[in-house]
């Protein structure tokens, strides 16, 4: 019952759970018009958001209806606001550009708005994209749709509550150590990061650019691959996007995985993961080896070293590239400075949040003298010691599959007084950004109502192939399919564990 | 002032950091003009600007000029060669960092021949280099175009430059200035640079320490930035020693520190101390992938390179019998060498002579007029002229800077045309020349009495007689022979 | 590997982060928890590695010497907290 669009109760126009193909179709076929289209989930924006604050800004667009042509005609769709766009704000979520607007568009939106595709609006997001919980906003925390207490995720939190809520179809995102994955599995939708340099960063406001990668939060693994189809490849504005010829992402996705070795890192099942977290996690798996995969055991120690590596690259990164908010040429500028000094240093403290200035302590700290080795180069080396680990591992295997998050989405509050706790959020995300790999997190079950993710990783480039493999898996499960009551839906459903209208 | 520190028992170490930005069309890093007077701001683009989101991207022409310059110098080109960012705070330093080459420099080591002082009194000497790297020019503080505030000008952000760094090998001002000369001539010359340093294009910090003679580790020394002409160069390193020499002979030590030169006074101040110094966290730029050059691109490269100082003085030397010291001034500068060969290809008969001109009446002339020898207003096939009616003893050296005076006048009149006019051409007519010397002797028995007993000197006497007689026109070889038969009969 | 008050101060001050006395205090412990990290890197394997700058082994692409961008001033300085004669300002600056 993949991409299903029959209209049931819990979705009565079949438009919240109909996949972006079933959308093209409806709109080739005229039954909406680009037009309205727009207007049914702009209305679920101004009706629904307001329990959430998944938006920083929307805007009601003006189709006419020769502009759309292409793949994406008249898909209504999300930013994360991290992406620069020419029309309206562009806010990172920080006060320092609460009121900047971008004289320049990302490559991202570019190759969107060239295919047709129609922005609704900017998604909030933890503030430079540095959190794991959507709190660390200036325009204010974002819910989860499947319980309003608790946290989406971070830092594309916005995007991923957005699309659960079904208010809009699909939203980019930016993953720098799971900013993708973790909130798309706290909040019960597909979500994927692609290699490192897949997706131009051109006009992606910087956190750690050596990590940041831009990619899709969607309903399902296929809608994932429709729009990876058009924002993939070279950008010569990006010296580190890869030539690396771009595959129709949407080609294998029927391809039966029989044969298809699925490592399961062992290191990862321990007690840093929530029982129940891994009873949903281990019975993905199992459904997976129904689907004609193998299970093979692999290896993938050393995720505190990776964890501890990360902590001290992405601040170091991190602490450069937001250098350039100065108050001297854009964004937010403190009151009368006194002298060129007090401008630099009032400006960055009034307008940065408490984590961002926090990263960026510990950043500069990392990089100043007589620390460098002891710190930057150090991590630099781990990271290449976790990099092996991974090619060692995807030796023995085709993709790896496991847990996204240690736990299911917690409290508001319940981790902000303490960054440490926050941080081992992304104890099994961040490996994969050190090794540039591909990962997704795709809908798994649900633990006391709340979602639970499914991580895959795959080989650099890869990510053909893991989206295969979610695809087949979203055609045995209907998780991803599951609408938070309130928003359409009837919820979760009873049965828990229940592996949906399995074929 | 080497004499200086030399009688104070001193002797002086002196390293020099150039800053030479590349002649490319557009930016290191982005797609923006940098030619230079634009209205502020109108050539910085995003990148320029340091805005949020975007990216630098690697201009291959600043890759292939420091590449060039690199083998202009012998030194060792990187296969592999990556950018650093330097952070620190500044107003007109865009994002908060320069993208610059610590760890792996494009270009390192290297050597650079010079010659010190004039005539026979001059030497060489061979100045090693460091290392060169790329690294992005930063924007202009304007301090004077408002009352309270300072405007940012971003035109220059993004500028390509390579930063020069030689060994601190050199010992007084004038090696300082010699080597600072030719590093300005090799980057003329292959064309990577317009070397102007007006504009800023070419500019010098020097590295200067002093110790007393003997010692074998180096002293204490200071930075003096942004030196835009030779002339400060010199004068700020000699106001430099002599400072740093009365500091440690009043008992006192050199402070490390950063120091400006201030042309009006004539003096060096203190900019900042060594403690105040900034803190750069250098760390490689994750927005930008190593630079991997191949042998292949490399060489390519190295075809193209022009006839450099070096070779074309040897290479004067040997076709055109000059000494060394007139090859090498001959070929200091690109404009001077192609003058000297467009006059011989014109003239080839007299090429010493075509050299003494060039470094003579010419040089004094292009010095008085504050111009390089491309810009001269007597032309190279005019002076070949010249000096062809030098050889066929028309006119003499004489006459022949009387007439090179009236060509810098009147650049319509020629050669000839000048001799015509004032009738300066020499008589060489032999009856002339014996009737003029018979009256001469005829005039004054009394010294001719004196010369044949034995006062020689007086020759000259009769020699200055015939020549005011012809106003300066007579052939002197003409007249000397004829007064001696005469006298000596 | 904890950071005292004082190397925080110059921290904060490398940094242009005009952090008050006590928001500083706060912040230490913060920042000491992200500094922690180094411990845990004390491993012989570590040393082993090289340091891995970028995730992908990739060379550099080089841009042709090309003038592509005309002048954007207005729009691009449209942004700018302060501006005159087509100039950013800033508070005087003594060099």
């Amino acid at each position: 019952m993949s991409s299903n669009s029959s209209s049931n109760d819990q979705d009565p126009t079949g438009l919240l759970n109909a996949s972006i193909r079933d959308l093209k179709t409806r709109l080739d076929r005229g039954d909406h018009s680009p037009m309205s289209l727009s207007a049914f989930f702009a209305e679920r924006i101004e009706r629904l958001d307001p329990a959430l604050n998944s938006f920083i800004s929307t805007q009601i667009p003006e189709i006419e209806q020769t502009e759309l042509k292409g793949d994406l005609a008249g898909i209504p769709f999300a930013h994360k606001d991290i992406f620069c766009v020419q029309q309206g704000r562009t806010t990172c979520g920080s006060k320092m550009l609460a009121d900047w607007h971008a004289p320049y568009s990302a490559t991202v939106h570019e190759k969107l708005a060239a295919q047709g595709a129609v922005l609704l609006g900017k998604t909030n997001m933890d503030e430079f994209a540095m959190g794991s919980s959507n709190e660390n906003s200036y325009f204010g925390a974002v819910s989860n749709p499947w319980d309003v207490n608790r946290v989406p995720g971070g830092s594309s939190g916005g995007s991923a509550a957005a699309v659960a809520a079904r208010l809009v179809p699909f939203a980019t995102g930016s993953d720098t150590g799971g900013s993708i994955r973790q909130p798309a599995a706290f909040c019960g939708v597909t979500g994927i990061k692609p290699t490192y340099g897949r997706v131009s960063r051109y006009g992606m406001i910087a956190y750690a650019s050596s990590f940041d990668q831009a990619g899709v939060i969607a309903k399902t693994a296929e809608d994932c691959a429709v729009v990876l189809n058009q924002i993939s490849g070279v950008d010569r504005r990006d010296s580190t996007s890869s030539p690396e010829p771009v595959v129709d992402f949407t080609a294998d996705l029927e391809k039966p995985l029989s044969g298809l070795k699925i490592g399961v890192p062992k290191q990862w099942f321990s007690e840093a993961l929530d029982n129940r977290v891994a009873e949903q996690v281990e019975a993905a798996i199992a459904e997976l080896e129904c689907a004609g995969g193998t299970r093979v055991e692999i290896d993938l120690p050393d995720a505190d070293i990776a964890l501890s590596a990360y902590y001290l690259l992405a601040p170091a990164e991190a602490s450069s590239n937001l250098s350039r908010f100065d108050g001297v040429r854009f964004g937010y500028r403190c009151d009368n400075p006194q002298d060129i000094t007090d401008l630099f240093e009032r400006s960055r403290s009034e307008g940065f949040g408490p984590e961002v200035q926090r990263r960026i302590l510990a950043g500069t700290y990392a990089l100043s003298a007589g620390y460098y080795d002891a710190f930057y180069l150090r991590a630099q080396k781990a990271r290449r010691l976790i990099a092996g680990h991974f090619e060692q591992a995807l030796s023995q295997c085709d993709v790896i599959a496991g847990p996204v998050t240690p736990t299911v989405a917690f409290k508001k509050g319940e981790h902000s007084a303490d960054p440490a706790q926050m941080y081992l959020q992304d104890l099994f995300t961040i490996p994969v950004n050190l090794a540039g790999l591909p990962g997704m997190s795709v809908p798994a079950g649900f633990v006391d109502g709340l979602p639970v993710g499914l991580q895959l990783i795959g080989r650099h480039f890869a990510e053909a192939q893991i989206l295969n493999v979610a695809h087949q898996y979203q055609q045995r499960v209907d998780f991803h399919q599951r609408i938070p009551p309130g928003f359409g839906g009837e919820g979760f459903g009873g049965d828990e564990h229940n592996t949906g209208g399995a074929a | 002032m080497s004499r200086y520190a030399a009688d104070a028992g001193f002797e002086v170490v002196i390293g020099l950091e150039i800053h030479a930005q590349l002649a490319t069309r557009s930016k290191i890093f982005s797609g923006a003009s940098t030619a230079f007077g634009a209205e502020p701001n109108v050539q910085a683009c995003a990148v320029d600007l340091g805005l949020p989101g975007v990216l630098p991207v690697f201009n291959e022409g600043a890759l292939k000029m420091a590449t060039l310059f690199g083998l202009a110098i012998n030194a060792e080109i990187a296969k592999v060669s990556s950018f650093d960012r330097k952070n620190y705070f500044y107003p007109d330093l865009p994002k908060g960092y320069q993208i610059t080459q610590l760890a792996r420099p494009i270009v390192s080591g290297g050597q650079v021949r010079i010659q010190v002082g004039e005539g026979d009194q001059a030497y060489q000497k061979t100045i090693n280099v460091t290392r060169a790297h790329l690294e992005e020019d930063a924007g202009k503080s304007l301090h004077e175009n408002f009352e309270s505030v300072t405007g940012i000008d971003l035109n220059r952000a993004g500028t390509p430059l390579i930063e020069i760094v030689s060994e601190p090998e050199m010992a007084s001002a004038e090696e300082a200035v010699a080597y600072a000369r030719k590093i300005h001539a090799i980057v003329q010359y292959i064309g990577i640079c317009d070397g102007n340093m007006q504009e800023g294009s070419f500019r010098v910090d020097a590295n200067v320490s002093v110790r007393e003679k003997g010692q074998t580790e180096l002293g204490t020394r200071t930075e003096i930035k942004n030196l835009n002409s030779f002339r400060f160069l010199q004068r700020a390193i000699e106001f430099e020693i002599e400072r740093q020499i009365d500091v440690i002979e009043s008992g006192q030590s050199v402070v490390q520190a950063t120091r400006l030169y201030d042309p009006q006074k004539d003096e060096t101040r203190l900019m900042r101390t060594k403690e105040e110094a900034e803190d750069y966290r250098y760390f490689p730029d994750p927005d930008l992938l190593p630079i991997t050059l191949s042998e292949a691109q490399i060489e390519q490269w190295r075809a193209e390179l022009p006839e450099l100082p070096d070779a074309k003085a040897e290479r004067y030397q040997a076709e055109y019998g000059l000494n060394r010291y007139d090859a090498t001034v001959l070929t200091a500068s690109r404009a001077t060498a192609n003058y000297f060969e467009a006059v011989l290809s014109a003239y080839p008969k007299n090429p010493k002579l075509a050299a003494n001109w060039v470094q003579g009446s010419l040089a004094a002339l292009l010095n008085r007029l504050e111009i390089d020898a491309s810009q001269s207003p007597v032309k190279p096939e005019v002076l070949a002229t010249l000096l062809e009616r030098i050889d066929d003893g028309t006119l003499s050296n004489k006459l022949a800077r009387e007439v090179f005076e009236v060509l810098a006048e009147d650049t319509d009149k020629t050669v000839d045309g000048i001799i015509e006019e004032r009738g300066l051409k020499q008589i060489t007519d032999s009856s002339e020349i014996e009737a003029l010397v018979d009256k001469v002797i005829a005039d004054n028995p009394g010294q001719v009495a004196a010369y044949r007993g034995g006062k020689d000197k007086l020759f000259g006497f009769f020699v200055g007689q015939v020549m005011k007689a012809t106003g300066g026109k007579a052939n002197p070889k003409a007249v000397n022979e004829i007064l001696k038969s005469r006298l000596d009969s | 590997m904890a950071l005292t008050h004082k190397e925080l101060e110059k921290v904060a001050r490398l940094a242009r982060l005009g952090v008050d006395a006590q928001a500083l205090v706060d912040l230490a412990e913060d920042v000491n928890q992200i500094l922690a990290h180094v411990d845990r890197l004390n491993d012989q394997r570590i040393d082993a590695c090289q340091p891995m700058s970028h995730p992908l082994d990739q060379s550099q692409y080089l841009r042709p010497d090309e003038v592509t961008e005309s002048n954007q001033r207005e729009s691009l300085m449209a942004g700018a907290p302060a501006q005159d004669q087509g100039l950013f300002l800033v508070p005087k600056v003594i060099e």
